[in-house]
């Protein structure tokens, strides 16, 4: 009898050390996300997820360090956050397509994005319902989930 | 049934742990937490005004944007990034209630966007009457 009432307390213990480790196991998940949610998150909220492979890993590292003057806006994250996107970024980069040149900081601004969009008559670009050449999605209507696929371009009118 | 000592603790810790790791903060927890850090700054501390939060709001504080150049006049509405144009989600918390549910990510927001409106961080003070404005924006009014 004694032994069974002695014995309950250590197998409660038990469960309660496993209730806290799978709790501070959640705490942890939810503390850092997989890398891709961060970067979707924290990339994507002002303007479009712009897939990694479009610039090569030496832009993203500039970028990822001028993140306090973006582009005139303040885009900085905590530095655990910040390292899982360089991390992402860097593994998901586009090869350097231009070693000897100046690191770009702007997809527009690359030889390749320059190339593809060549065909694409001056009207488009200065519609009001393009404004900018980063508004990907003016055009490609799924940009967001990453596909720039030329059957799915749209221009508008 | 044998009363186990412990047990109710360990129970109420478990879920306890389980409320910080979902981010269960509210508006108010976070309201708190301004306040605590407006009263440390200045003890002739008088509370938070959601009128003087508005006019904050709406003001571009000498610069080119305030908050309303992308969050709107209406922050029940839906916004617009005044740069790139991507939507921006209600701000409002009775609009969407995702808004001010974790200090941590708000604190992210009014880092950086006190930066882009007003070139500074912002005070608690600021922050606690933007937030009152936003909180009472869609609710019936107190009596």
């Amino acid at each position: 009898m004694t032994r069974t009432i002695r014995r309950v307390p250590l197998v409660a213990t038990a469960a309660c050390v496993a209730l806290a480790a799978s709790a501070m196991l959640a705490t942890e998940a939810a503390a850092a996300p997989a890398a891709s949610d961060a970067w979707r998150a924290e990339c994507a909220s002002c303007h479009v997820a712009f897939p990694a492979r479009m610039l090569p890993a030496r832009s993203w590292r500039a970028i990822m360090d001028g993140l306090e003057r973006h582009f005139g806006a303040d885009a900085s994250v905590d530095a655990p956050t910040a390292a899982s996107i360089r991390t992402f970024l860097e593994a998901n980069a586009g090869r350097d397509r231009s070693p000897g040149e100046p690191t770009a900081l702007r997809i527009t601004e690359t030889r390749w994005f320059r190339h593809e969009h060549d065909e694409v008559p001056a009207s488009v670009w200065r519609s009001p319902k393009v404004k900018s050449a980063a508004n990907c999605a003016a055009c490609h209507a799924d940009a967001e989930s990453g596909r720039f696929g030329e059957h799915d371009v749209r221009l508008p009118r | 049934m044998v009363e186990v000592p412990g047990l109710r603790t360990c129970a109420v810790a478990a879920a306890l742990f389980a409320a910080v790791a979902a981010h269960a903060e509210t508006p108010s927890d976070i309201a708190r937490t301004y306040e605590a850090t407006a009263r440390q700054a200045s003890p002739g501390f008088a509370g938070f005004s959601a009128e003087r939060g508005k006019s904050f709001f709406q003001s571009p504080h000498g610069g080119q944007w305030s908050c309303s150049s992308c969050h709107t006049d209406n922050p029940l509405a839906p916004g617009k990034h005044a740069k790139t144009g991507k939507a921006i989600k209600p701000l409002a918390p009775a609009a969407n209630p995702e808004r001010f549910t974790s200090l941590a990510e708000a604190e992210k927001w009014f880092k950086r966007n006190c930066n882009d409106v007003l070139d500074r961080t912002c005070t608690a003070q600021e922050k606690g009457d933007v937030l009152a404005y936003l909180t009472q924006l869609g609710r019936p009014e107190k009596r």
